[in-house]
Parts: structure tokens; C-alpha cells; sequence
């Protein structure tokens, strides 16, 4: 039966699954930072006050203004995966670029708020913070590991970024090849560049039986193909740096503002 | 051009920007509410928004509001596991 061929031979193409698997994965990232929260919060419950006063030598400045750049790195995303959904490729490459800049803004802020908590002697396990009280040393406890695993996930989410921009811009081309039975007929003859006027720019060796194949290289481009299985990636790319921002909408109220 | 299932519901790109100014105002909402000194009461209220702005996240940008239930009832699942997972401890931390 060539129909039962054909169908095995045709490329397997299933968003939807694709999307589910990441949606599971990402239930099990829920999981995580949902330990790590419930944890918070029975520490918050039984140290009030020294949360309370840790939490106020947090720069809230800095907190906002991280929130500010996650929350636009989001919305420049979702405008990449729209972008290639109505096939602007190269809109949407340029707000994949701008969201990997955000995200390495965000970086680049806690690269200095952790620096100045560091050398202040802030930091778990220090000589100078376990003088502080046990609550406090719970509160930097927890800040140093949930804010560093929510920058583990941003760096990951840059580097998926990174591969999307490679496959996005990637380009193929497909050759015309000429071979087997209809490269016979040309043997003894030769290719030729002729230019409007009819002349011959440039003329090949006679084609030997030597010769298997005749090939012509095509402009690079982006197959449909190509297309539709980067429209996925992205997507999943997409729902992965989302939930990294959700994390950071609540990391965000926890640690900079009960204090306030 | 043939009409792709999953395409038939492209949202905007002026949906998304009205989505990204609800979350930086209900960002600049959190930080009035919680520095207006309700004590407890602020946290609570800052959770709460918080959760909003996830639903707004998850439902626009996480597309959420057009995939199919099994993706919905999904989240559901995961998000009805995390809470008796706390409400759980809590009880256990509260009455010990």
C-alpha cells in the first residue's frame, strides 16, 4: 500500500502535545517554588518581627524596579511568539533579542543587590549575620535561595533564548539535484552560465560518466516546515519565561514590601 | 493560505500592551496598599494581587483562556494539589 508509506514518511508534527509536556514540566517547577513558599511563610508566621526588619533592609527600589523589567520582558515574549505566529520573523527575532536584554537587566540588578548585601557581610553562613537574630538568618536564608533558584531559572530561560535565536534565524536552502536517470542524457555535453544577451559567461568540463550528480545550491530560506516546528519551540519557550515571572510576582511582595 | 486550528485565536498585539499596563499598575497597587501600615492585613492583600496578576499572565500571555479544558482542568489539578499541600501544613503548624 503506498498511502500506509507515505503517511510514515510524513514529518511528525503534534503542538498540542508539545504543549502539554511543557505545561506538566511546569507544574513540577510549581512544586518547587511551592515548597520553598510554604516554607516562607510557616518562618514568617513564627519570626514576625525580624522578617519584618530584614525584610526593610532590602532595597525596594531595586525589587520594583526588577519587577518592572520581568513584567516587560514578559510582554516582549509573548510579542516574539505573536510575531512568528503571523510569520514576521524578523519582528519576532528582535523581540526575542529584547526580551534576552531584559532579562540580563534583571541580572545585572541582583549582580549588585546581592553584591552589596555580600559585602556587608550579608550572606549565608557569614560570621557577621550570625550575630543577627535566628529569624533574620532565616529570612536571608530563604531570600539567598529563592531569589538565586528564580535567577538560576532566568539564566536558563536566556540561554533556551539564545538556541530559539539560532533556530529562528536559521535559514536552509534545498539544492535542485540532478542524478541517476536524468543525469544520462547529459553525459557528454556541458553546463553553461549564459547571460540576457546570450552570452556565455562560463562553461564546465564535459559531464563524464564520473559525474553521480549535478547540483544547484538555492538561496537560504525558511521552509513552512521550519516555521511551524519554531512557532512550538517558542511558544514552550515562551510558557517557561512566563512562569518565571509569575514566580517573581510573588517572590516580589514577600521579601521587599512586608516590610514597608 | 490554509487556516491552522491553532491559530484561530491570534490575540493582538494591543491585548497584550493593555495586559503588561494592568500589571505594572496592579504592580504600583501592591506597593501603595502595603505601605498604607495595615499591618497583617497588607500581605494578605499583597498575595492576593499577586494572584490576580498570575491569572492575568497565565490567561493572556501562558494562553491559558484559549486552549482546551484539559489544559485548564490541568492547572487546576496542580494548583488544588499546592494548596492542600499548605493548608495541610498550616493546620499542622497552627494546632501543634
Amino acid at each position: 500500500m503506498s498511502q500506509t508509506g507515505e503517511l510514515i514518511l510524513e514529518k511528525h508534527y503534534d503542538p498540542i502535545g508539545a504543549r502539554i509536556g511543557m505545561w506538566l514540566f511546569l507544574f513540577t517547577e510549581l512544586l518547587l517554588f511551592g515548597g520553598l513558599f510554604l516554607l516562607y511563610a510557616i518562618y514568617l508566621k513564627r519570626f514576625p518581627e525580624e522578617f519584618h526588619y530584614a525584610s526593610g533592609q532590602l532595597d525596594q527600589f531595586v525589587g520594583a524596579l526588577n519587577t518592572i523589567i520581568l513584567l516587560t520582558s514578559s510582554l516582549t515574549m509573548v510579542l516574539s511568539v505573536a510575531s512568528l505566529q503571523r510569520h514576521y520573523r524578523k519582528l519576532a527575532i528582535f523581540f526575542l533579542v529584547l526580551t534576552f536584554l531584559l532579562g540580563a537587566a534583571f541580572l545585572v540588578n541582583k549582580y549588585f543587590e546581592w553584591g552589596h548585601k555580600i559585602s556587608h557581610g550579608i550572606y549565608p553562613g557569614s560570621s557577621e549575620l550570625m550575630l543577627h537574630p535566628k529569624g533574620e538568618i532565616m529570612f536571608y536564608g530563604l531570600y539567598y535561595s529563592m531569589t538565586g533558584l528564580h535567577g538560576l531559572h532566568v539564566i536558563i530561560g536566556m540561554v533556551i533564548m539564545l538556541f530559539l535565536l539560532y533556530f529562528i534565524s536559521k535559514k536552509t536552502s534545498n539544492p535542485v539535484v540532478l542524478q541517476g536517470d536524468k543525469l544520462e542524457k547529459f553525459i557528454g555535453q556541458s553546463l553553461s552560465l549564459v547571460d540576457n544577451s546570450g552570452r556565455i559567461l562560463w562553461k564546465s568540463n564535459p559531464i563524464t560518466e564520473d559525474v553521480t550528480q549535478i547540483e544547484l545550491v538555492t538561496k537560504g530560506e525558511v521552509s513552512d516546515e521550519n516555521l511551524r516546528s519554531n512557532e512550538v519551540k517558542l511558544h514552550n519557550a515562551g510558557l517557561y519565561w512566563h512562569l518565571v515571572d509569575i514566580i517573581w510576582i510573588f517572590l516580589f511582595p514577600l521579601f521587599y514590601l512586608i516590610a514597608m | 493560505m490554509e487556516k491552522k486550528p491553532e491559530h484561530s485565536h491570534l490575540i493582538t498585539f494591543g491585548t497584550y500592551v493593555m495586559v503588561w499596563l494592568a500589571l505594572l499598575i496592579l504592580t504600583g497597587l501592591t506597593v501603595t496598599v502595603v505601605g498604607l501600615n495595615l499591618k497583617n492585613f497588607a500581605i494578605i492583600v499583597a498575595i492576593f494581587i499577586a494572584g490576580f496578576k498570575s491569572t492575568l499572565v497565565l490567561n493572556y500571555f501562558m494562553h491559558l483562556k484559549y486552549e482546551s479544558t484539559l489544559f485548564k482542568n490541568m492547572v487546576y489539578v496542580a494548583i488544588f494539589t499546592l494548596v492542600i499541600i499548605i493548608a495541610l501544613t498550616f493546620t499542622d503548624i497552627s494546632f501543634r
